[in-house]
């Protein structure tokens, strides 16, 4: 190691004083973390850290408050758009932001989903999907694959039985309240780093006061599906993005 | 080729190893020793970083800073 | 000397929370107080106040839309009828549990389930009693007249902010659309967000530099803070029985009997109290104005004056309970009430209290 090159002059990456220093409780190598970071970032680069408020969802990030250095609100399962629009509603001057994994997002939330972006709240609206419930221990979600197994598809999903995986994401693309609509991954470089340029739209879209941005983030999750993290990435690549591709669905100049 | 450094908070790592997917000169690996958590965490096996950041910039819990001579 | 309206107990419940600087209003239609919503729509007062009015998606959106406004230490309210309060108990859980004022007016109808659009009392457990999941209580305000609508708007909030739990306006079918003369108050400024930052450290109002950022939340993984959160939690409601317990007491100096009515059902029982005493009969009425707090220690004393006590409820009974635990089995007690939507009359009271606590000894 050249010791020699840490020199402050030299630092070309930090970890971003918008994250706590609090260590997050997530599994290694699940992408919630790096989601944070980017939302983080994003905060930090526009100078907003002091009029941001953000929702945190039910689910594995939960917790994500104790990370995420700005004033925050914890809402009940599938409520975080409607704690949104409260929140933006009584402060339009303000950044807001809810972030909700796909239990919280497309199943028990999937009317406030829905309503907020019709409505076309001014407000910046993360979407985790990692095809499964990760905090209760693995069990299927509305996105969860054909034939995927879970805790509650032990046998793989029977689209018969099971219903169908939801592309909410496309669905609400339909919606003309919504501005800015699109589906990322952080799994490799190049995907994080333009998923940041993607949040940074999010949250920029907030000062045009026009409609609802949503960023999908197609995300691991090592532990329910029983894969070592690099393992699971490639699983992700594989099988989650045929079903949920990567791109912008909607954006409105 | 730029030379480049990272320091690892090794006590922060939880050896995931995600990030050595995106190292294009493979500087880092996981180490056979762990951390007090129980992880086998990141450290560099040679000197030849090119301070690119991949690896930072995929690491979930943000234990990675990274140095580049100007 | 005050403007005076003839309004409905729902427009002044409206009109009360424009005047007294409400800064929200997340609300749903449903009979019988869709008023409510529809006056704050028509008198839209956005530009006059700032005051957010919205329609939401349903009762569970509302809620959840005052949480996130109270959070930020906003003035916020919302109103529903009893089905669409149902619907609420989650959000108003995790509010109470989070820590947050808001106001929430019921103008309870008949059920169970979708029942009847007529008055009832029947909401008297779900609100007074917890309502959703864990250790909570609501402050519970029950107004009698179209004025009391208008007035406990700004008590709702006063409480509501001194505790930082959710109050509650436990009206009824009758309250919400008789008309009465009301006297309204000037308009009074909402308050600014200078003043909100300043005044309400827990909201989440963007954090300050160098301090740890505020986060509002109902959840601690921790057995052992969590108790420490109830216990705080619970000794503010021993603070708010001590303190804000209110009632109002007729003719009671010389009565060997006591109504124990709240809302419609006290005005039913003033006329009852009229017709007993002309019959000879010294009956008088213990009003309950906080249902939570319950004048427990008032009818406690009164137990050991009076000869018995009816509580008068449109419901099969509810309210009766708490009156049997304050008068700790001292006199008798009984209940009569009517249910469905039915309105008892003046008489019926009056030989319910004949029958069931005069000649039922």
């Amino acid at each position: 190691m050249n010791e020699s090159i840490i020199k402050p002059e030299n630092l070309v990456y930090r970890r971003t004083p918008v994250l706590t220093d609090n260590v997050m409780h997530y599994c290694p190598g699940c992408g919630h973390g790096t989601i944070h970071r980017l939302i983080a970032e994003v905060i930090e680069e526009m100078g907003i850290q002091e009029q941001t408020i953000g929702v945190a969802p039910v689910g594995c990030s939960v917790l994500a408050y104790n990370y995420l250095d700005v004033d925050i609100q914890e809402a009940a399962h599938g409520r975080a758009p409607a704690l949104a629009t409260g929140i933006k509603r009584l402060k339009p001057d303000f950044f807001v932001f809810s972030y909700q994994g796909d239990g919280d997002l497309a199943a028990i939330g999937t009317a406030e989903t829905i309503h907020a972006c019709n409505r076309g709240e001014n407000i910046t609206m993360i979407f985790v999907n990692n095809g499964i419930y990760g905090m209760t221990g693995g069990q299927m979600a509305p996105t969860t694959l054909e034939g995927m197994k879970t805790s509650t598809s032990p046998y793989g999903r029977d689209i018969k039985m099971m219903g169908n995986p939801l592309k909410i994401t496309e669905l609400l693309a339909q919606l003309p309240g919504t501005i800015y609509v699109t589906r990322q991954a952080v799994y490799k470089p190049a995907l994080v780093r333009k998923c940041k340029t993607a949040i940074r739209k999010a949250f920029e879209n907030q000062r045009l006061n026009k409609g609802t941005s949503f960023v999908e983030v197609v995300s691991n999750c090592n532990s329910g599906w029983k894969l070592p993290p690099v393992e699971a990435n490639k699983w992700l690549e594989e099988n989650m993005l045929p079903m949920y591709p990567l791109g912008d669905i909607k954006d409105v100049k | 080729m730029a030379k480049g450094t990272i320091v690892i908070d090794t006590e922060k790592c939880k050896g995931c190893a995600v990030c050595t997917t995106g190292c294009p000169a493979n500087v880092i690996a996981l180490s056979k020793k762990v951390n007090s958590k129980g992880y086998n965490y990141l450290e560099m096996q040679n000197d030849a970083c090119i301070g690119c950041a991949n690896c930072a910039i995929l690491c979930p819990d943000g234990v990675i800073t990274v140095y580049r001579e100007k | 000397m005050k403007e005076l309206r003839l309004m409905k107990g729902n427009e002044a419940v409206a009109e009360a929370a424009i005047r007294f600087g409400v800064d929200g209003y997340f609300g749903y239609p449903i009979t019988p107080q869709s008023e409510i919503l529809e006056h704050l729509m028509a008198e839209n007062p956005y530009p006059k106040t700032g005051m957010v009015v919205l329609q939401a998606e349903s009762e569970v959106a509302s809620i959840n839309m005052v949480y996130g406004g109270a959070a930020c230490g906003k003035r916020v309210m919302t109103t529903s009828s009893s089905p669409g309060i149902s619907l609420m108990q989650e959000g108003l859980s995790y509010i109470a549990g989070a820590e947050l004022p808001c106001l929430v007016v019921n103008v309870v109808r008949g059920g169970p389930g979708l029942g009847t659009i007529q008055p009832s009392q029947a909401d008297y457990f779900q609100s007074t009693k917890g309502g959703g999941h864990g250790d909570y209580r609501l402050i519970v305000l029950a107004p009698s007249s179209v004025q009391e609508m208008y007035d406990f708007v700004g008590l709702g909030f006063d409480l509501a902010f001194k505790y930082r739990n959710p109050a509650m306006l436990l009206a009824d079918g009758v309250i919400g659309q008789v008309m009465e003369k009301v006297e309204v108050d000037d308009y009074k400024p909402r308050w600014t967000d200078e003043y909100i930052k300043k005044s309400f450290p827990w909201a989440t109002t963007g954090k300050n530099p160098n301090q740890p950022h505020v986060i509002v939340t109902s959840l601690e993984l921790d057995s052992a803070r969590q108790e420490q959160v109830n216990l705080r939690i619970q000794a503010k409601y021993r603070e708010c029985e001590k303190n804000d317990v209110r009632f109002e007491m007729l003719h009671c100096d010389d009565a060997e009997y006591i109504f124990v009515a709240y809302g419609s059902s006290a005005r039913i029982c003033q006329k009852a109290i009229e017709m007993g005493r002309e019959k000879g009969i010294k009956v008088g009425l213990l009003r309950p104005i906080t249902l939570w707090p319950f004048p427990t220690q008032i009818l406690r004393e009164l137990s050991y004056k009076v000869k018995g006590m009816l509580a008068v409820e449109m419901s099969a009974g509810q309210m009766v309970e708490d009156v049997i635990l304050a008068t700790e089995n001292r006199i008798k007690v009984e209940h009569f009430g009517r249910f469905g939507g039915i309105i008892p009359s003046p008489q019926e009271v009056v030989t319910a209290l004949e029958t069931k606590i005069i000649g039922g000894k």
